[in-house]
């Protein structure tokens, strides 16, 4: 059994940056479930990739380009059916709170 | 009836599309409440199709190959007006307005959508479990699983329910289903079939692709959703010979290869005694059947593991209750993305989500990402030279037979390794189809995976074919 | 204090120390495609509230970009315009939360972007670094509602998306810009180059164009670079004169109080001119960039980087030196400010017509400044012409201007309407010899050599003729008089 990969520390800002809230029941064993993990997929640590290029893509296309012509928009009420609150037209929030970081 | 029996006679008349698809609802009523293969059936919809295709018919017109087939359709693909779930409480009430590219490919060769099946929440899981609306039971067995994750979709061909459903596979979401089930089950090649209206898992490597119960009718299928599409990038530019066209060609003087990497360590004796006796079938067939290698494929869960979580976090990051779906409401916008996401998520997806986040993150992205993804060109670098030897490769589609419901459920690991076969091609790009092969020792169906080259759809089926027959 | 902030120049510097503005700039211009940067839906600015919307600039579940190739080759264009390599590309995304954005990650380029490395030259010849020219999407928009509209005390906020998914180029300049007028030469050439190449209509006050600004100070002469911060939120060339402005001030008054300046990102208020922080480097926000998964990577072909520049029209820069060669005599700063209007064209083709280069160059320079409207260069050239006879006087001339310019025409046919017939000069010598002759004691200090009563003759020539006299013209008759 290895040292611990990942601390209940880490879950926790993890789970902050992906917006989730999670209860200390869940936070306990995520922890435990993404260490395990971790661990198992700690076998390609050892593989000797330095002089490989990693794959994005598995076919080997570029240059996929559109005509900048104008298609078809959405209705105004269908982009707004989804919604879960609308106003003017708009999708409607809480408060911000503040800029785009 | 197959899809292609029911096709011909829909459309020289001898039959009725009508009473195809009050068939198929009839078997849908009957069997539904045990199975539980969809999460919306659209009866009185499919009604009037298939009166528009007598009708069309009537008047002489050709409503096209799949005339009058209907067609179950996994519910993460976008169909304009009905609701679209993935199966997660997130996308609750969500109707798309605008239908998936392989929808109207199907609408417009005849096919009939008869409903949206069930699936593992945003097809994260391998056995349907993970579903807001409740298991899937595997027709074979009503205490096991289908597989997953598109479990609904090959419990509803299995069952009988429809012909034909559509999945989608990321990591064997079609193949270990379809093997579970005892049907057919096909991962195209990716950028094959177009993803436009494919709610996205991981969108290098998810592909649609069909379940049906024969090889015929898979290759009916594909053939009308593969081909181009500018509304995906990733599509492959160029339409491609129709499979169906070659499927009686054998596999006389084919060089396969038994992927020794797939087919050893893990896998149930009972499943490995019917991979040897399909190796059997095609050497009787005129095959050369001889032991492959691709070293790098035991590494392909673990890439697999970090790469599809980490392109999911981003994918799902939209599911914030802005836009659509569910809010859960709260003071300022960033407490309600966060209220909204841990209600509207279950344990699977954000276990991912979690994986995927931490594997981008600052000071994480060199050591799991980026090295995920250089282990997979190394995959692919190995595939490469065993297609230098060899025409096409085969395996086990899953380590076992169907498992027993909740079997697996509290030990993610345990289930992550139901994909160990399968998710080397994903990583790849490469086609991959599972054939039902018999049962194994509890008397469930076992299948047998074909693996070939990229847009080596062709030779491919012309094995499944051979498998078919054997039986 | 700790060890960290000793590093920082300047503290504990002498209160005499002359100190260095030090300016690196980020602009963002939309670029002038029919449509969105990975969909079909317009890219139109204003009109009703999310009708531009299709369902990829709505970041809808299954939908997929695809690149747009008019928006490659404007970004091209910037590229080759602005002396970059051109070099093969990858979209990466930015995952960060924000209602505005769609997909909750924006499609940018990261590590690999399409142009880099060229510079900018000034009107005053000094060239500007260009670390890199990427492609990459714009966000919608937000309105927040209550609390006066500020987004910190609002009840809650509106969110359009029609601006979600518009082309953008962001164009990083290196900081090598040393006041708050060079970064206003810098800008403004800038958005000439992106108009000339047809990028960008560059209009800041729609906010097609968006300048960030990275502001540092130093004492004068050092080498090395200050803790910078960054402003935002400055929407005309005049607002970031004065943000860079006050935030240097500010800079300079913290370090010679012995203060540090934190890195931080700062927002410009308009209305009480002073810059505020939002928030510091500490709580710098973990992007997760990688590959853009749903994306190809681009590599324009040399064949098609070649036709793109063999298309490029005359730049600023190339424009400048035209003009400075066809009015040599003329201050550079008025040449730079005639291509700058976009009248270096009209100025070109006036001298070419026979316009002296100095009076056109006036002419655009002083009279011109809200536009040439409906005058022709044709008709500048004749006016100029009509001056330097005489046949106008220069008040004359410029009210004859104002006319060309509201409604066309010809120069004579508009003097004519405006009833400056130019005197003849049998009128005139009557009219000096009258004057002679009832300001004799003047008249005998003018012929005495007195320069100074030259002015009160012809003052009292434009004072009888109500302007309408040549003063040129009136000069000669006095000296030809004196003989």
């Amino acid at each position: 059994m290895g040292q611990q990969r990942i601390t209940r520390a880490e879950c926790a800002h993890v789970a902050a940056l992906a917006r989730l809230e999670l209860t200390d029941e869940e936070l306990e064993r995520f922890t435990g479930q993404l260490d395990e993990l971790l661990d198992h997929v700690a076998e390609v640590e050892a593989l000797d990739v330095g002089g490989l290029a990693p794959t994005m893509h598995a076919l080997p296309i570029a240059n996929v380009l559109r005509p900048d012509v104008v298609g078809e928009v959405l209705d105004r009420d269908e982009v707004l059916a989804g919604a879960p609150l609308a106003e003017d037209g708009q999708f409607r929030v809480p408060p911000v709170l503040g800029e785009a970081p | 009836m197959t899809a292609v029996e029911i096709a011909a006679a829909v459309r020289s008349g001898q039959r009725l599309a009508r009473s195809v698809v009050d068939e198929h609802l009839g078997a849908i009523e009957a069997g539904e409440a045990d199975v539980h293969a969809f999460n919306l059936v659209i009866a009185d919809q499919a009604r009037t199709r298939a009166d528009e295709i007598d009708g069309a018919v009537a008047a002489g017109k050709d409503p096209g190959p799949l005339a009058g087939v209907p067609v179950a359709l996994k519910d993460n693909m976008c169909t304009r007006g009905l609701a679209t779930t993935c199966s997660s409480r997130i996308l609750e009430g969500w109707e798309p307005p605008y239908d998936a590219t392989v929808v109207k490919q199907l609408h417009n060769a005849g096919a009939i959508l008869v409903g949206k099946t069930n699936m593992d929440e945003f097809a994260m899981g391998s056995s349907t479990e993970n579903s807001a609306f409740g298991p899937t039971r595997n027709p074979c067995d009503l205490s096991r699983v289908p597989g997953g994750s598109s479990g609904g979709s090959a419990a509803a061909v299995a069952a009988g329910f429809a012909p034909v459903a559509l999945g989608s596979d990321t990591g064997g979401s079609i193949r270990q289903p379809a093997a579970l089930c005892g049907v057919v089950g096909v991962k195209p090649t990716y950028g094959l079939v177009s993803r436009y209206g494919l709610v996205a898992f991981a969108s290098s490597l998810d592909q649609i692709g069909p379940f049906t119960t024969t090889v015929a009718d898979s290759a009916a299928v594909l053939d009308v959703i593969s081909g181009p599409d500018g509304r995906d990038s990733t599509s492959i530019g160029e339409p491609q010979p129709p499979v169906s066209d070659t499927l009686g060609d054998g596999v006389d003087g084919l060089r396969i290869g038994v992927l020794a990497e797939l087919s050893g360590d893990g896998i149930a004796p009972d499943v490995a005694a019917r991979l040897q006796a399909a190796v059997g079938a095609l050497t009787s067939a005129g095959a050369r059947v001889a032991e492959a290698s691709a070293p790098a494929a035991v590494y392909g869960l673990s890439a697999y593991y970090l790469i599809a979580p980490a392109e999911a976090s981003s994918n799902l990051a939209r599911y914030d209750g802005v836009r659509y779906g569910l809010r859960v409401d709260a003071s300022s916008t960033p407490d309600m993305n966060t209220a909204t996401r841990s209600a509207g998520f279950g344990d699977e997806v954000k276990r991912r989500i979690m994986i995927g986040t931490y594997a981008l993150s600052a000071g994480y992205y060199d050591a799991y990402y980026g090295k995920a993804q250089k282990v997979r060109t190394l995959i692919i670098n190995d595939f490469a030279s065993v297609w230098e030897q060899f025409d096409l490769l085969v395996s086990p589609t899953s380590p076992t037979t169907a498992f027993s419901l909740g079997e697996r459920t509290a030990d993610p690991m345990a289930m992550y390794m139901s994909d160990v076969c399968t998710v080397p091609v994903n990583l790849t790009g490469q086609a991959a189809m599972s054939v039902p092969y018999g049962v194994g020792d509890d008397g469930l169906p076992v299948g047998v995976q074909i693996l070939a080259p990229a847009l080596g759809e062709p030779i491919m089926f012309r094995a499944a074919a051979v498998l078919e027959a054997s039986l | 204090m700790n060890a960290n902030t000793l590093d920082v120049p300047g503290l504990g510097a002498p209160a005499d120390t002359e100190w260095e503005t030090v300016v690196g700039l980020e602009v963002h211009a939309e670029l002038a495609t029919e449509t969105k940067l990975f969909s079909a839906s317009p890219n139109q600015f204003g009109g009703e509230p999310n009708t531009h919307i299709d369902p990829v600039s709505l970041g809808l579940p299954g939908s997929l970009p695809v690149l747009n190739q008019k928006a490659v080759e404007l970004a091209i264009r910037v590229g080759l315009a602005l002396n970059c390599r051109i070099q093969p590309s990858v979209f990466a995304r930015k995952n960060y939360f924000y209602p505005d954005m769609p997909k909750d990650f924006q499609i940018s380029q990261y590590d690999e972007p399409i142009n880099v490395e060229g510079w900018l030259e000034l009107p005053s010849g000094k060239r500007i670094g260009v670390e890199r020219a990427h492609l990459e999407e714009d966000t919608g928009k937000t309105v927040h509602i209550g609390g006066g509209g500020r987004i910190h005390e609002a009840g809650y906020s509106l969110v359009d998306y029609n601006r979600a998914g518009v082309p953008l180029i962001e164009i990083v300049g290196r900081p090598e810009l040393r006041s708050a007028e060079e970064a206003r030469q810098y800008v403004a050439e800038l958005r000439a180059i992106l108009v000339a190449v047809g990028a960008s209509d560059g209009k800041m006050e729609e906010g097609s164009l968006r300048v960030d600004c990275n502001v540092s100070v130093r004492p004068a002469g050092s080498d090395q670079l200050g803790t910078r911060c960054e402003i935002k939120n400055v929407n005309s060339l005049r607002s970031m004169g004065r943000a860079i402005e006050y935030e240097a001030n500010r800079q300079i008054d913290l370090l010679t109080s012995g203060q540090p300046v934190e890195q931080q990102t700062r927002h410009w208020n308009e209305d009480d001119g002073r810059t505020h922080a939002l928030r510091s480097k500490e709580e710098d926000y973990d992007y997760r960039y990688f590959p853009e998964p749903d994306l190809l990577p681009l590599d324009p072909s040399t064949k098609w980087v070649e036709e793109i520049r063999q298309g490029l029209p005359p730049l600023p820069r190339d424009r400048r030196l035209r003009l400075a060669e066809a009015a040599p005599s003329v201050d550079v700063d008025h040449i730079g400010l005639a291509v700058e209007r976009s009248m270096d064209e009209l100025a070109m083709v006036a001298i070419g017509g026979g316009g002296s280069p100095e009076r056109v160059m006036t002419h655009i320079v002083h009279n011109l400044a809200d536009g040439f409207g409906e005058l022709a260069a044709e008709a500048l050239a004749d006016l100029v012409q009509m001056e330097e006879a005489g046949e106008l006087t220069a008040t004359q001339a410029k009210k004859v201007l104002g006319a060309l310019v509201d409604g066309g025409g010809s120069p004579r046919e508009a003097a004519q309407a405006l009833g400056f017939e130019a005197m003849n000069t049998g009128e005139l010598e009557a009219l000096v010899d009258k004057l002679i002759a009832d300001h004799p004691e003047e008249w005998t200090r003018f012929c005495e050599g007195d320069a100074k009563l030259t002015g009160f003759f012809v003052g009292q020539v434009m004072k009888a003729t109500q302007g309408r006299a040549d003063g040129k013209a009136v000069t000669q008759l006095l000296n030809a008089r004196r003989g």
